[in-house]
């Protein structure tokens, strides 16, 4: 229940931006792996667009048009290559009105 | 697509890059401006207070025609528990000057405004631009960059990194090392939108007077964290942030942070009946003087956030990121006029003119903040906030305890959630690093 209204929460406030998707063209990727490390699953909570959760078999998976890139994942997880991030290309990605 | 050669590229439309631009272009050289946003200041975030006088040095008559919102006459520190906050407020008419001195702004706006400026002054700016790689000759000096737009690589005879925060490019290319988790906040923000005669009432305002709330405590949940509330002229901006590594460990998310801020009793009224239009995120640099990175090189300098410099206890980051940009610019501009090359020998003149400004004097003051504040979060956002609600409380609450049991009450709480030797060195390391 608390986990729902959560998601909702965070949906709604999204709701309110702008984006423009770079369709097929995710800037973020999960590697595979068998077990999520502590700060991968950590991002599932912590990610401010809620763009990671956890499939059924408990292994992290990201989806990233929420995306707002505050950089949070990268400092967390890019150096151990869990991850691996990059800007939109030039023009893509959140567009903030007023920032 | 772009053939000719430039004396300098900037990367970046943010503060920085866009005092060091605009700096440059004024002075006569050829400077190319990349952006990877739609816009300059759609990808950037900020609170935001913006200090009138580093922008002055850089554009003195900035009032005439700038996106201001308010200017500040009013600011107040607030210390929070769950139900309550322990204020100190300072207001001042002193601040209703012909010239003020501390604005609000919408970094949108500003930034719009600010590459404007950076176009009149000569130079040429390119949007929807993400820089990939920098370009290096034999000897290893930067001599370009490499975008994502088709076409070869552009060059210059100085790049300035003005990425940001995160700044990839200066990372992947090994100029510095990898933010660390405990040296960067994660800050969540919204945009909160009233009618400005409700705003001017609720906070006791005139005009385009303004007031600034910065607040900490337990809404952070025991991690290093500050909240902020600040009134723009038909809005409020407001938002949290707490370390990076406190939130890996503690796993708290962010926007139950912010809803349980704004949820607040001190804060529900004062943001009660208004529309949100935006939800923001953004990391801020924390790690103070000890994280500042290698400043330049062959051929490349670093300003802004993207060279860590920002003032968190002060929460100033736009100024030192202005000065910074414009500081470089006029680094470079003195090595051209000398005719010598862009190579690190000649840009440490960059550094050498930074660590003479207030950037580096004031970021060397607390160099010992971080580590302290991030060592000992629990007692400064959880303990000593619960303690001093309760002491407050204490003595204001009238209910036939006499005066000196609720004293002692008092110290006792103190001395028994953090000891008489917790008390005393934590006042001492404080202290310390302040002085
Ligand atoms: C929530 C919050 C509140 C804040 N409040 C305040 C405040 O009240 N007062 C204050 O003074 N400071 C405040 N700050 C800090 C302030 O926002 C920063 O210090 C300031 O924006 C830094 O300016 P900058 O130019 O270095 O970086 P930025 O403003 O982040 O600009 C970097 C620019 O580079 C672009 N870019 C990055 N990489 C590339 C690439 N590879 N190719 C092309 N373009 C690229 C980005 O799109 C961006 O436009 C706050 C920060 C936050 C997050
Ligand atoms: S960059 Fe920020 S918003 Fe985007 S996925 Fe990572 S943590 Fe989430």
């Amino acid at each position: 229940m608390t986990i729902a209204v959560t998601k909702l929460r965070v949906e709604e406030k999204l709701y309110q931006n702008r984006y423009l998707v770079d369709p097929g063209r995710p800037h973020i990727k999960v590697q595979p792996h068998e077990r999520p490390s502590a700060n991968l699953l950590a991002l599932t909570h912590i990610c401010p667009a809620k763009c990671y959760e956890l499939n059924d078999k408990g292994q992290v998976e990201t989806t990233s048009d929420g995306c707002m890139e505050c950089g949070t994942c990268r400092v967390l997880c890019e150096a151990s290559g869990e991850i691996v991030w990059n800007y939109p290309r030039g023009g893509f990605g959140v567009l903030f009105k007023f920032g | 697509m772009i053939e000719e050669e430039f004396d300098a590229i900037v990367v970046g439309a943010g503060m920085s890059g866009n005092a060091a631009a605009y700096t440059m272009a004024r002075q006569g050289l050829t400077v190319l401006q990349l952006e990877r946003g739609e816009y300059p200041g759609s990808k950037n975030v900020q609170g935001a207070i913006m200090y009138a006088d580093m922008l002055e040095q850089i554009i003195p008559d900035f009032r005439n025609d700038a996106p201001l919102e308010r200017h500040l006459v009013e600011q107040r520190f607030w210390l929070m528990d769950d139900t309550s906050h322990t204020g100190m407020q300072y207001r001042s008419d002193d601040f209703n000057e012909a010239k003020p001195n501390r604005y609000t702004i919408i970094r949108a706006q500003f930034d719009k405004w600010f590459s404007r400026k950076v176009r009149e002054a000569g130079a040429t700016v390119l949007c929807e631009t993400t820089v990939t790689d920098l370009v290096r000759n034999a000897k290893g000096k930067v001599i370009g960059v490499r975008t994502d737009r088709a076409g070869g690589p552009i060059y210059a005879d100085v790049v300035v990194l003005a990425e940001g925060v995160n700044g990839l490019l200066g990372t992947r290319a090994g100029l510095r090392k990898m933010l660390k988790p405990q040296s960067v906040a994660l800050a969540v923000k919204e945009m909160h939108f009233l009618p400005d005669e409700v705003i001017e009432q609720r906070f006791g305002l005139q005009g385009d007077e303004g007031c600034v709330i910065e607040a900490a405590g337990t809404i952070s949940r025991s991690m290093a964290g500050l909240a902020f509330l600040y009134t723009n002229k038909e809005s409020i901006s407001l938002g949290i942030g707490c370390l990076v590594s406190d939130f890996a460990k503690t796993m708290e998310s962010p926007y139950v942070l912010l809803d349980a801020f704004k949820n607040h009793p001190s804060i529900r009224p004062l943001i009660a009946g208004s529309e949100v239009k935006e939800y923001s995120a953004h990391l801020i640099p924390e790690g103070g003087y000890k994280a500042i990175p290698q400043l330049f090189g062959d051929g490349w300098v670093a300003v802004g956030d993207a060279a860590q410099l920002n003032n968190a206890i002060h929460r100033e980051g736009s100024n030192l990121a202005m000065t910074s940009g414009r500081i470089a610019g006029e680094a470079i501009i003195e090595i051209k006029g000398r005719n010598q090359p862009m190579i690190r020998r000649n840009l440490a003149l960059y550094k050498t003119m930074l660590d003479k400004s207030f950037v580096v004097k004031d970021l060397r003051k607390y160099k010992d903040m971080p580590a302290l504040i991030h060592t000992n979060s629990r007692n400064f956002f959880m303990t000593y906030p619960q303690l001093m609600s309760q002491a407050a409380q204490n003595f204001m609450r009238v209910d036939g305890t006499p005066k000196i049991e609720k004293e002692k009450a008092t110290t006792a709480a103190f001395i028994k959630a953090r000891s008489r030797w917790g008390l005393i060195s934590d006042v001492v390391r404080l202290a310390l690093a302040w002085r």
